[in-house]
C-alpha cells in the first residue's frame, strides 16, 4: 500500500513533468525520456561516474569533517559554560555570513584548491552541527550522569554507554540536514572554482543553456543521495534506537 | 563492637550543609550530624520527608562536595547504590545496564543475582519494557553486582504496593545477608527499616540531627511478630522523648 502510493506519487510527478515540456517546448524543458536518454548518453561515457564519483568524494570528506568537529565543539560547549560563553558569537557569526560569502573568501584567500573548496564546505556546515549538538548536551539526563560517577565508570564507557545513546536523535538530525546542505554547498563551490564534478559541469550546461544535461546531473545525484538517505542513514537510525518500545 | 576510627566502617561527621534558596537566603539542611556504620551493618536513617536524608546520601557517596564535614567510606569505597528512581541506561538491555556498573562480575554470581531478584527472563529486555518493580529490581541487581564495601540505597521501595515491598525487602535481606555488606537505608517509614536494621538512626526535620541512635541486637533472621512490634513501640517512645 504505501509503495503503490509512493510510486504512484512521482508517476503523477513524470506525467505532469511531461505535461509541462509539452507546454514550455524541449529547449526550455526537455520531457523525461530527453533527459533519460541524456543520462544513459553520459553514463556510457564515463562522464557521469567520474563526475559523480568526485563530488560525493567530496561531500563525504567535508560531511565527516564536519560531523566530527562539529559535535566534538558542540560537546565542549555544551559541558563547559566558559567555551560557551566563549564560542557563541563566532557561531552566530559563521551561521549568518552566506555560503557565498565564505567559498568566494576562501578562493581568495587559499587560491583555486581542494583544500579552500572543502574548507568552504566545512565551514558553512560546521556551525549547524554544532548548535544541533550544544543543545543535545544541554538536555543530557543529569540523573544518569550521577549514577554512572557513582558506579566509577570510566569516561570513555560514559561516552559511549550514557552520553552518546542521549545524542543519537541529535546527530542524527545534523546528519541528516547536513547532507542535504552539504551536497548543495559542493554544487556551488565546483561550480565557482573547480574543473570536475557535478557543480562544474552543471556550470558549463548553463553557459551552453543545455537544459537537458543540467536536469541529467541534477536527477542523477538526487538519486545517489535518495540511496544513501535509504539504505545508510534510515538503518543507522533503526539501529540506534531499537530500545524504544514500539506501539504494537 | 568495632573500634573509634575502623577503617572498615562508615563515619560520616557533618558540621553544616546549606544552600542557598533563589530568594537569597541559606536554607540549612543538617547540622552537627554524625552517624557510624560497622562493617557489616545495616543502618537505617529515618525521618520525616524532606529533613535532608537524600542529601546526607549524596555527600556520602561523593555528589556533593559542598559541605562542612568529614565523610570516611569502607576501606576501599567500592559503591553500589541504588537511587529512588531506578536510573537505568534505557537503550541497553537488562543485563548490559548491570554489567556496564560491574564488569568484574563473574558469569556465575550473576546468574545467582539474577536468580535471586527472579530478573532471570528479563536479561534481555530493555528497561522500557519492564514495570517499575522489575526496574527497581534491576537497580537492586546492579548494586549487588558491584560486591559493593557500602551499599547505599534511598528509598529503595517508595511507590510499590504493600505486597511486592514487603517481597523486595525479604529478598534484601537475603541479599545483605549473604554479602555480608555494609548498608545504610534511608525511608520515611519506620515498618519498613525494622525488619533489615541492625542500627536505626532517627532524624529530626530541618535542618537534620541524629534525635536517636538505636541498635537492634537480635538477628534480622530470628525475629519474631512480637520483637518486631517491641521495636516498634521502642523507637516511637524514643522519637516522642526526644523531640518533647
Amino acid at each position: 500500500m504505501n509503495l503503490a502510493l509512493r510510486l504512484a506519487s512521482i508517476a503523477l510527478l513524470l506525467v505532469l513533468w511531461f505535461a509541462g515540456s509539452q507546454f514550455a517546448g524541449p529547449r526550455l524543458l526537455p520531457g523525461p525520456q530527453a533527459v533519460g536518454l541524456a543520462i544513459l548518453a553520459e553514463a556510457r561515457s564515463g562522464a557521469l561516474a567520474f563526475n559523480l564519483g568526485i563530488t560525493l568524494l567530496r561531500v563525504a570528506v567535508s560531511f565527516s569533517i564536519a560531523m566530527a568537529l562539529g559535535s566534538v565543539i558542540g560537546l565542549v560547549m555544551g559541558r563547559v559554560q566558559l567555551a560557551d560563553r566563549i564560542g557563541d558569537p563566532w557561531l552566530v557569526l559563521l551561521l549568518n555570513l552566506p555560503a557565498l560569502v565564505i567559498i568566494v573568501l576562501a578562493y581568495i584567500w587559499a587560491g583555486l584548491t581542494e583544500t579552500a573548496a572543502l574548507a568552504a564546505v566545512v565551514l558553512n556546515k560546521l556551525p549547524l552541527a554544532t548548535v544541533t549538538v550544544r543543545e543535545g548536551v544541554r538536555a543530557l539526563d543529569r540523573n544518569l550522569d550521577e549514577m554512572a560517577a557513582v558506579f566509577r565508570m570510566s569516561p570513555w564507557k560514559r561516552l559511549r554507554h550514557v552520553v552518546l545513546p542521549q545524542l543519537a536523535p541529535y546527530l542524527s538530525a545534523a546528519a541528516r540536514s547536513g547532507l542535504s546542505l552539504v551536497w548543495k554547498i559542493v554544487l556551488i563551490v565546483e561550480l565557482l572554482g573547480r574543473p570536475n564534478g557535478v557543480g562544474f559541469e552543471i556550470g558549463v550546461a548553463f553557459q551552453l543553456f543545455d537544459v537537458t544535461r543540467i536536469l541529467a546531473y541534477a536527477l542523477a545525484f538526487v538519486a545517489v543521495m535518495l540511496g544513501i538517505e535509504t539504505f545508510l542513514m534510515q538503518p543507522f537510525e533503526r539501529y540506534v534506537s531499537r530500545w524504544r518500545p514500539r506501539t504494537a | 563492637m568495632s573500634r573509634v576510627g575502623d577503617p572498615e566502617r562508615l563515619e560520616v561527621h557533618i558540621k553544616r550543609k546549606a544552600y542557598r534558596s533563589a530568594a537569597g537566603g541559606r536554607l540549612e539542611v543538617l547540622g552537627e550530624f554524625s552517624i557510624a556504620v560497622a562493617n557489616g551493618e545495616v543502618g537505617a536513617l529515618v525521618g520525616p520527608s524532606g529533613c535532608g536524608k537524600t542529601t546526607l546520601l549524596r555527600i556520602i557517596v561523593g555528589l556533593d562536595s559542598d559541605f562542612e564535614g568529614t565523610v570516611q567510606l569502607p576501606a576501599h569505597g567500592r559503591l553500589g547504590i541504588v537511587f529512588q528512581e531506578p536510573r537505568l541506561l534505557p537503550w541497553r538491555s537488562v543485563e548490559e545496564n548491570v554489567r556496564l556498573a560491574a564488569p568484574q562480575a563473574s558469569d556465575a554470581s550473576l546468574n545467582a543475582l539474577f536468580a535471586t531478584l527472579g530478573l532471570a527472563e528479563h536479561r534481555r529486555h530493555y528497561p522500557g519494557e519492564l514495570s517499575l518493580g522489575l526496574a527497581r529490581r534491576v537497580a537492586l541487581a546492579r548494586a549487588f553486582a558491584v560486591e559493593p564495601e557500602l551499599l547505599v540505597l534511598d528509598e529503595p521501595f517508595v511507590s510499590l504496593d504493600a505486597e511486592l515491598a514487603a517481597r523486595l525487602r525479604a529478598e534484601l535481606a537475603e541479599l545483605v545477608a549473604r554479602g555480608p555488606v555494609t548498608t545504610l537505608l534511608v525511608s520515611h517509614n519506620v515498618d519498613e527499616v525494622i525488619g533489615l536494621a541492625d542500627r536505626v538512626f532517627l532524624l529530626s526535620g530541618n535542618p537534620a540531627r541524629v534525635l536517636a541512635d538505636v541498635p537492634i541486637q537480635n538477628p534480622r533472621s530470628t525475629r519474631t511478630a512480637d520483637e518486631v512490634a517491641l521495636i516498634r513501640n521502642e523507637l516511637s517512645r524514643k522519637a516522642a522523648a526526644v523531640s518533647s
